[in-house]
Parts: C-alpha cells; sequence; structure tokens
C-alpha cells in the first residue's frame, strides 16, 4: 500500500463541521466535508486533486496543513504524525508544508510590502533578518519572475498573475518539501494560468516538491499531475495514474467528468454523459454509496451498502459496486477497513 | 495611511474644516502659558467686569480673567479627553482584539459585560465611577469618561477583527508557522487600525461634551480650576442677566471643538471607505 517513497500518507481523515442551533448550541447534523480519505504522495510526485465545487477538496487540503482541524484519522508526513503535535513543534513542521491559496487578492496583507510578505517566514523561523533577508526575498521573487526591485511595493501595486507570483515566492521562502496548490491557478487568465502551471513545474524540479495540486479544471490537472485522486462529497471515489484516469475511467462520475473536457479535435465523436440533479447536500449524505441517486449504473445494493476499494492494478482504485465486478473480488477491500 | 487615501481626505472640506478648528484649540491649549496672559486662578479685577481693553472677555464672579480661562481650559477639556480615549483604546483594543480572534468562551464572557456595561444610560455609569471616589477632579472625570467609552471600543475592534479573520492572508499567516500574537499585532491589528483611528476621533469629541457634563453636574474639578464645563456651570445661573461673557465661551468653545472632532472623523470614515475611488 505504502513505499518507503511516501512523503504524505493520509488515513481515514475525516473533517465534519457541527451545525448548532438554539440557546445551549445543540449540536443538531454534522457536515460531513471531508469523510474517511485515505491516500498518500511519493517524494517528489504531484497528486491532482478535482471534484465539484463544495465537495471538501479545499477542506482536506487545509485539514492535512492542520489549517482546519481534523475531526479524525491520520496524517503521517515523512514518518512524522502530524496531528500529534502541539504549538511550536506544529510551527517548525510548517517549514516543511506549505500552501498557495486561491484567490491572488484577498491571500496577500494589503498593509505589508513584498519584502515583509515574501521574508515573514524568514524573520518568523529565524531563517535570516535585516539585509540578508532582503537578499534571499529578492532571489525568492527573481526565481518566480518578478523583478527584485519591486520589494518594497505593496500588493495592489500588481495584476492577478504577478500577485500569484508572490504567493508562490511566500510559499517557496522556507524552502518546503511539499505545497498545497489550493485552486492555485483557477482565478487567473487562461494565457497567465499556462505562465504560473510552468513555473509550478519548473520549480518542482528545481526543489524536488510534491504537490497536492487541488482544481476543478481536469486539463489542466493532467498536465502536471503524476496521479489524480477525484473527490465526491467528501470521499475518494476513484485513484489512478493521471494517463491511466483518462484512458481506462472506472469510475461512472469519473466517467462524467472526463466526458465533459472539450477535446480539441472536431473530428472525434464523444458521448457527452450528462448528470442529472444536484450535488446532494453532504449534510445528509445519501445512503449506501453517495453517487447513488445521480448514478447511470444504479442498482439496489447502491443504496444499501457503501462501496468497498477495488483495486484496479497499477495503483488504480475506485470505489463502485457495479463496476467492481469486472474485477476479481479479492480485488475489493470491504468499507471497514477501506485504504486505497 | 496610503497617499490616495491622504489625497480623499484632503479633497474633503468639511474635514478639512474640522481639522483646521481643532488644530487651532491645539495651538491655543500648547500655548495657554503665553497666550493666556493672567494667572487663571488669581482674581485680577473687580468681579463680572464688562469685557475690556484689559481684560479681552472681562471677568468672572470670583474677577479671574476669562480670557486666560478660556485659554487654559482649552488645555484642560482637550487634555481629559485625549487621556480618556487613550484609556478606553489601551483597554478596549486588546479585549476586542482578543474576543474577536479567539472567540469561543472568552468571546462570550467579554461580550456579555460589554452588554451589561452598554445597558445603563453612559451619563449614570460616569456618574457611578466619579462618585466612587470622596474628592472628585480632573483625573476622576479621565477615569469616568474613559470606562465608559470602553465597551464601545470593545465592540468595534471585534467587528473589525472578525472581518479580517476569515481573509486568506490572515491563514496564510498561520501556514507560515506565526504565533498568533505575532498573527495579531502584525497582521490583524494594521487591517483594523481604519475604523479605530475613525472610532478614536469621534470618541474625542464625545469625550470633550462628557467631561464638560460631569463638571456641570458638579462631578468635575473644584469650581476655581479653569476647565470649560466648571465655568459653564458657573454661568449657569447668570443666563438670564445680561452677563454674556461669563457663560457664552465656554459653551461655544464646547460646542465648538465637538464639532470640529465629528467633521474630521466623518472624513476619516469616507476617506477609509474602501469604496472610495
Amino acid at each position: 500500500m505504502s513505499g518507503n517513497g511516501d512523503l504524505l500518507v493520509v488515513r481515514n481523515l475525516k473533517k465534519y463541521f457541527p451545525i448548532r442551533k438554539g440557546v445551549f448550541s445543540r449540536v443538531v447534523a454534522q457536515v460531513k466535508a471531508v469523510d474517511n480519505v485515505s491516500f498518500h504522495i511519493d517524494r517528489g510526485e504531484t497528486l491532482g486533486l478535482v471534484g465539484e465545487s463544495g465537495c471538501g477538496k479545499t477542506t482536506l487540503g487545509r485539514a492535512i496543513l492542520r489549517l482546519i482541524e481534523p475531526s479524525a484519522g491520520e496524517i503521517a508526513f515523512d514518518g512524522v504524525d502530524v496531528l500529534s503535535l502541539k504549538g511550536a513543534a506544529m510551527r517548525r513542521m510548517r517549514r516543511r508544508m506549505q500552501i498557495i491559496f486561491q484567490d491572488p487578492y484577498s491571500s496577500l496583507n494589503p498593509r505589508m510590502t513584498v519584502l515583509d510578505i515574501v521574508g515573514e517566514a524568514l524573520h518568523v523561523h529565524g531563517i535570516a533578518r535585516g539585509r540578508e533577508r532582503e537578499e534571499r526575498v529578492k532571489q525568492l521573487l527573481e526565481r518566480v519572475g518578478l523583478a527584485s526591485r519591486y520589494v518594497n511595493r505593496y500588493p495592489h501595486e500588481f495584476s492577478g498573475g504577478q500577485r500569484q507570483r508572490i504567493g508562490v515566492a511566500r510559499a517557496l521562502a522556507l524552502n518546503p518539501s511539499f505545497i498545497v496548490a489550493d485552486e492555485a491557478v483557477s482565478a487567473l487568465d487562461v494565457s497567465i494560468q499556462a505562465q504560473v502551471i510552468n513555473l509550478l513545474v519548473d520549480l518542482r524540479e528545481e526543489f524536488g516538491l510534491s504537490y497536492l495540486f487541488i482544481a476543478h479544471d481536469l486539463s489542466v490537472v493532467r498536465h502536471i499531475s503524476d496521479r489524480i485522486a477525484v473527490m465526491y462529497l467528501g470521499e475518494i471515489v476513484e485513484t489512478a495514474g493521471s494517463d491511466d484516469l483518462f484512458d481506462r475511467p472506472l469510475h461512472p462520475y469519473t466517467e462524467a467528468l472526463l466526458s465533459a473536457v472539450p477535446v480539441a479535435d472536431p473530428t472525434r465523436e464523444r458521448a457527452r454523459i450528462v448528470l442529472t440533479g444536484d450535488v446532494p447536500t453532504p449534510i445528509d449524505p445519501p445512503s449506501g454509496c453517495h453517487f447513488h441517486p445521480r448514478c447511470p449504473l444504479v442498482e439496489k445494493i447502491c443504496s444499501e451498502v457503501p462501496p468497498g476499494v477495488t483495486d484496479a492494478q497499477n495503483g488504480h482504485t475506485f470505489r463502485c459496486h457495479v463496476v467492481a465486478r469486472q474485477f476479481p473480488d479479492e480485488a475489493t477491500t470491504p468499507v471497514e477497513s477501506a485504504a486505497p | 495611511m496610503s497617499d490616495r487615501r491622504w489625497k480623499t481626505l484632503r479633497r474633503n472640506k468639511t474635514a478639512m474644516v474640522g481639522a483646521v478648528i481643532i488644530g487651532m484649540f491645539v495651538v491655543v491649549a500648547v500655548f495657554a502659558g503665553v497666550i493666556g496672559r493672567y494667572d487663571p486662578e488669581a482674581r485680577q479685577d473687580e468681579f463680572r467686569a464688562e469685557p475690556s481693553a484689559a481684560h479681552w472677555m472681562g471677568t468672572d464672579k470670583n474677577g479671574f480673567d476669562m480670557w486666560s480661562r478660556m485659554v487654559h481650559g482649552a488645555r484642560a477639556s482637550l487634555m481629559a479627553a485625549v487621556c480618556a480615549v487613550a484609556f478606553a483604546l489601551f483597554i478596549g483594543v486588546p479585549l476586542g482584539l482578543i474576543a474577536g480572534y479567539r472567540g469561543g468562551w472568552i468571546d462570550g464572557t467579554i461580550m456579555r459585560v460589554v452588554d451589561v456595561m452598554l445597558a445603563f444610560p453612559s451619563v449614570l455609569l460616569a456618574v457611578a465611577v466619579a462618585a466612587l471616589f470622596e474628592r472628585t477632579s480632573l483625573f476622576t472625570v479621565i477615569l469616568a469618561v474613559g470606562v465608559v467609552m470602553v465597551p464601545t471600543f470593545i465592540r468595534q475592534v471585534r467587528a473589525a477583527v472578525l472581518q479580517v479573520k476569515p481573509l486568506e492572508y490572515v491563514t496564510a499567516a498561520r501556514a507560515l508557522g506565526a504565533s498568533d500574537r505575532r498573527i495579531l499585532f502584525r497582521t490583524v491589528l494594521p487591517n483594523c487600525i481604519a475604523p479605530i483611528v475613525v472610532l478614536a476621533t469621534l470618541s474625542t469629541g464625545v469625550a470633550i461634551l462628557d467631561a464638560a457634563g460631569l463638571s456641570f453636574l458638579g462631578l468635575g474639578p473644584e469650581a476655581t480650576v479653569p476647565e470649560w464645563g466648571v465655568m459653564l456651570k458657573d454661568g449657569f445661573s447668570l443666563v438670564r442677566q445680561n452677563l454674556y461673557w461669563i457663560w457664552l465661551p465656554p459653551g461655544l468653545a464646547i460646542a465648538l471643538t465637538v464639532l470640529g472632532f465629528n467633521l474630521l472623523g466623518d472624513g476619516l470614515r469616507d476617506a477609509f471607505d474602501p469604496r472610495q475611488i
């Protein structure tokens, strides 16, 4: 399941947000934003995470970094149990895991200069101060494609793409080994998107970075990811190598998602699978397989039993009762001990 | 404050009028000893003398020179107001920051105390605080006015923090490994400065009024101390007589400074408004 190359191993991670009502703040329901998610990321590997809005992608990314405290589960980063770290130990751990945000506007403090924004981490961890810090920040700016003379400018003096580069420089300042890119290019123009993605790819080679690349645009994800995980309503329904997933989608939800990706070939006939209905609310997810109310393959068992994880080889796993029948019985691990 | 906001403020005529009024009174207060000409607490001439070349604003019932009392009164009133606001800032800003940032039971406790304090009419609360002291003075006035303003400050600062807290740059600071204290003072507070500055400016006007009000009610310094509220109290019984030089100047001075602070405060609020171009 997990080899020695693992940098990050997440097991049965859950994040439930309680909904409180009344004078005594009684918990009346739980929003199951992340429900029993397990995956791993190797050193230097990029895992793409895709899914519709509201499926829990962002919550998952932040729960891994403990920017949102997970409700249950395990996170092992380079062998260290992240969830057991407290106070200063957790802050030291943050040197190794960073995040790039979606919104290049709200993610930069409007009252700080670029020097302070990018150099804050250097100051916080006592890595560099004064002149030395300024030199480091200038190097970082040059590295992400910004002129070093911009150090004393404020965020509002930059365009969206430039701001996102500042965000990348900030994430790189601590020389981390893992970065969560949370919809890092979704807010940018298509032409700028390509530049920032290429920058992220270059940096991955140069610094040996691992990414969790969260996005909803499948073609972008395919370009940058080694493997892709598909999320639906708080659960990962399918994980596979990038090309494997596109060539051989097994879960009906993945198939529907992929059929929505435009192909730049007018002669190619494609069947567009249009899902009916809306994403159900994660407050009270459908019984059994969460996808069953919208699934074209739905059978009786789907609404009764949550599907186990089926191993389709080459690290390709999925969770579907119906498709699992194409594989031998022993390939499927029942849901109780599920860990893809 | 950025250049753009400075320009918005400079172009705002009413705000500039307010700033000029305040500036005038500040100059008068600072150089009170030079401008005042006489000792404000020493008998100079006969009682209730009309304005003349020697006594520009006449003399009061004790024969003290009104002009020098007015000038020294500016010093006392402005100082009392500024000190009261400083006190409210000193107590209110940290508590508001903590309540907004930490939330939970800390927030609940602080805000319930604030609710209780706000449930009393402010004058009543100020009178109660002033009544705690055997002898009232300018110092007790400052304390009473300051205490009354604290709950409003806590509320406003907390509201500002709640607006800033969910923004991603705060999450980013946390992701970098910054401590809570650093995040509060380096990230959250600088982005809450605008509403705090506006509140402090408007509150200074209110504080002048409240301080004068307490003195007027007899809960301020002794009757000989030059302070506008005290002077107004002296002149109050004389309004029906033709002794305008005793009651009119302190009343006008109070009205004018309060107006000045309100105009400037409103102007600052406009300048800080993010919707301004």
